[in-house]
């Protein structure tokens, strides 16, 4: 007992010149703190108690309980746009991942005029997505645009895409590549990582081309995978930008053609700043939030078994 | 005839599609040819986009395409910017005053609270790092409608303000990337500034910040290209067509002029303009801000 009380007696306080380290440090860090407190924090509890309220904001939010999450549940729109954003995500993701894999590994690969296709395959990343929502709708246009064009060359009678409730979705699908750049750099980096030595170390063993991808390629680009894919997933679930702009416009309101593109932020956005449902809106916000949560979780829990990070294998 | 019977090949016992030379050869082939045809892909729509400007009307309608503008109509610029509905000067100058604000705040908060993240020791230091770090992972969906309420209680809906006054209160993921940076300026430089009597404010203008030109440009690049393209904050917070900004111009142009695909892609071409500029002369820091970032090493 007295032994273990002992170093806390010994603990020494802080001295005059750690305090004024102190103080200095938090007057340095009070801009993000204020900026966290008044900007994320608190909007979140707020949003966490106005998904239990019924509010138009003209009138005084009145508590409902926990009907606004019984209301999401019989909700067939809740469903539509829970609906849309999986099946966008869980194609467009790995999509975006393979593309920018595949990307970032050809670059890897050349030698000459590297710096050349590096910003053909990045500029499109940093377009607006307004612009590259107007320019795509041109693209995808069925009865004048390069895709169509294209597809009646192979003897295919092209889709209306953007006006066909069954082709909507899949345009914005086809359109996501597009934008990898971001994703493909970070690839690159970490492909840049990876000593040489492993290879030539590998190749002497025997192994070929196919094991040394699997055995080094993929295991030293973890990081960047696992840090590529969280980042995917969470801007995946938020998609709005382009599909509200495309669908509002190609299809007269943002979601349609029959609702095929409602995203999950844009039946949010319907709820609270078209029909002035905030709470509901809210809830909308707080399920949203929680499904990614999740999803980020069990990336980041699996990731003990796949990401690999050098640091431990040389403790 | 003599020629092609050289001797060294004659001796090998290995196939010529087994040597290492022709292996590497092949694999150039191929990473090229791919290389080629991708880029020719990403490329593509701009080529489309701009072409497609410099058309006249009946001609922008027409299968098989005109793949070169004949007549070039340059008119179409002009035109789409003439509009007198759309003042598009006006938008350009409503994008730059954010631009303004937000480089200007962002910079001036995010060096200060990086270097206390950098360099200072306190209590509470590192639970607070975590904080910062897990707000990268929040989604926007959770904190949009008290914020939007909280902006429109300050009577700040259709002002700029709500787009700009965040900003100086620092940016995580701008704090993460200078702080990474500054870790790894030697302490060094700053003790002898210390030892000749400067304060910390005084050790970050004139030791850190000089040093630190490489991230402060890759983030004021990449700061420039998000509120350039903003187009869910605009959308939310201004009202009024005076207030617009590019993103949302173009947005409601393209909601107007559905069948003006020239004057569409015209005013598409100037949105992109910009960026490219600033890309090219920026490259660097754009693609090497991603290697400092340090995300991949760590």
């Amino acid at each position: 007992m007295a032994e273990a009380a002992l170093p806390k007696i010994n603990k020494p306080r802080m001295t005059k010149k750690e305090r004024n380290e102190a103080l200095i440090f938090y007057i340095c860090v009070a801009p993000w703190i204020l900026g966290f407190l008044l900007f994320t924090a608190g909007p979140m509890i707020a949003s966490l108690i106005l998904s239990f309220t019924d509010w138009d904001i003209l009138t005084p939010p009145t508590f409902i309980g926990i009907e606004n999450f019984t209301r999401a549940l019989d909700d067939p729109n809740f469903y539509q746009a829970l609906k849309v954003t999986l099946t966008f995500s869980v194609i467009a993701v790995p999509l975006r991942i393979l593309v920018a894999l595949l990307l970032a590994m050809l670059l890897d690969s050349a030698t000459r005029g590297v710096s050349y296709f590096r910003t053909a395959f990045y500029l499109p990343s940093i377009v607006s997505s307004v612009a590259a929502a107007v320019l795509f709708t041109w693209i995808f246009n069925p009865a004048y645009g390069p895709i169509n064009g294209f597809l009646g060359l192979l003897g295919i009678q092209g889709p209306l895409w953007f006006e066909d409730p069954h082709f909507a979705l899949w345009g914005l699908i086809i359109m996501s590549p597009w934008g990898v750049g971001g994703e493909m750099l970070i690839f690159l980096a970490g492909l840049k990582g990876i000593p040489k030595s492993l290879y030539e170390a590998a190749e002497l063993d025997g192994a070929g081309r196919l094991p040394s991808f699997f055995n080094i390629t993929i295991p030293m680009l973890s990081p960047a995978l696992f840090f590529n894919l969280v980042m995917a997933i969470i801007g995946s679930f938020q998609s709005f930008d382009t599909a509200y702009v495309i669908s509002s416009t190609r299809a007269g309101t943002a979601g349609d053609p029959l609702q095929s593109t409602l995203f999950f932020m844009i039946y949010l956005y319907k709820k609270a700043f078209g029909d002035l449902q905030m709470g509901y809106a809210s809830a909308l916000g707080w399920i949203l939030f929680v499904i990614i949560m999740i999803l980020t979780l069990l990336v980041v829990r699996s990731s003990s078994a796949w990401v690999y990070y050098e640091t431990e294998g040389k403790k | 005839m003599g020629t092609m019977l050289n001797p060294t090949i004659s001796v090998r016992t290995v196939p010529f599609y087994k040597t290492k030379s022709f292996e590497r050869r092949l694999k150039n082939v191929i990473v090229y040819f791919l290389l080629i045809v991708l880029s020719l892909i990403f490329i593509f729509p701009f080529f489309w986009m701009v072409t497609s400007s410099l058309k006249a009307n009946d001609q922008i309608f027409m299968w098989p395409p005109q793949w070169f503008p004949n007549p070039v109509v340059w008119q179409n610029y002009p035109e789409a910017f003439g509009n007198p509905y759309l003042p598009f000067l006006k938008f350009l100058q409503n994008t730059m005053t954010i631009e303004v604000g937000v480089m200007v705040g962002k910079l001036l908060s995010c060096v200060l609270v990086a270097y206390g993240f950098a360099r200072l020791r306190a209590p509470g230091k590192d639970f607070i790092f975590g904080i910062l770090l897990a707000t990268f992972m929040l989604p926007g969906a959770v904190i949009l409608i008290p914020k939007y309420i909280l902006f429109n209680e300050f009577g700040w809906i259709n002002t700029f303000l709500p787009l700009i006054v965040p900003s100086w209160l620092g940016e995580s993921y701008a704090i993460f990337l200078m702080r990474q940076f500054f870790m790894s300026i030697p302490v060094e430089y700053e003790e002898a500034a210390r030892m000749d009597g400067a304060s910390t404010f005084q050790i970050i203008r004139h030791v850190i910040v000089p040093l630190s030109t490489p991230i402060l440009a890759v983030i004021m690049v990449l700061t420039f290209k998000d509120v350039w393209n903003d187009f869910f904050g605009p959308l939310l917070y201004l009202n009024d067509a005076s207030k617009y900004t590019l993103a949302i111009g173009l947005a409601y142009f393209n909601g107007q002029f559905v069948v003006q695909m020239n004057l569409l892609m015209a005013a598409a071409t100037v949105m992109m303009l910009p960026l490219v500029i600033v890309f090219f002369f920026g490259q660097k820091a754009f693609v090497e801000g991603i290697s400092l970032t340090g995300i991949t090493g760590r």
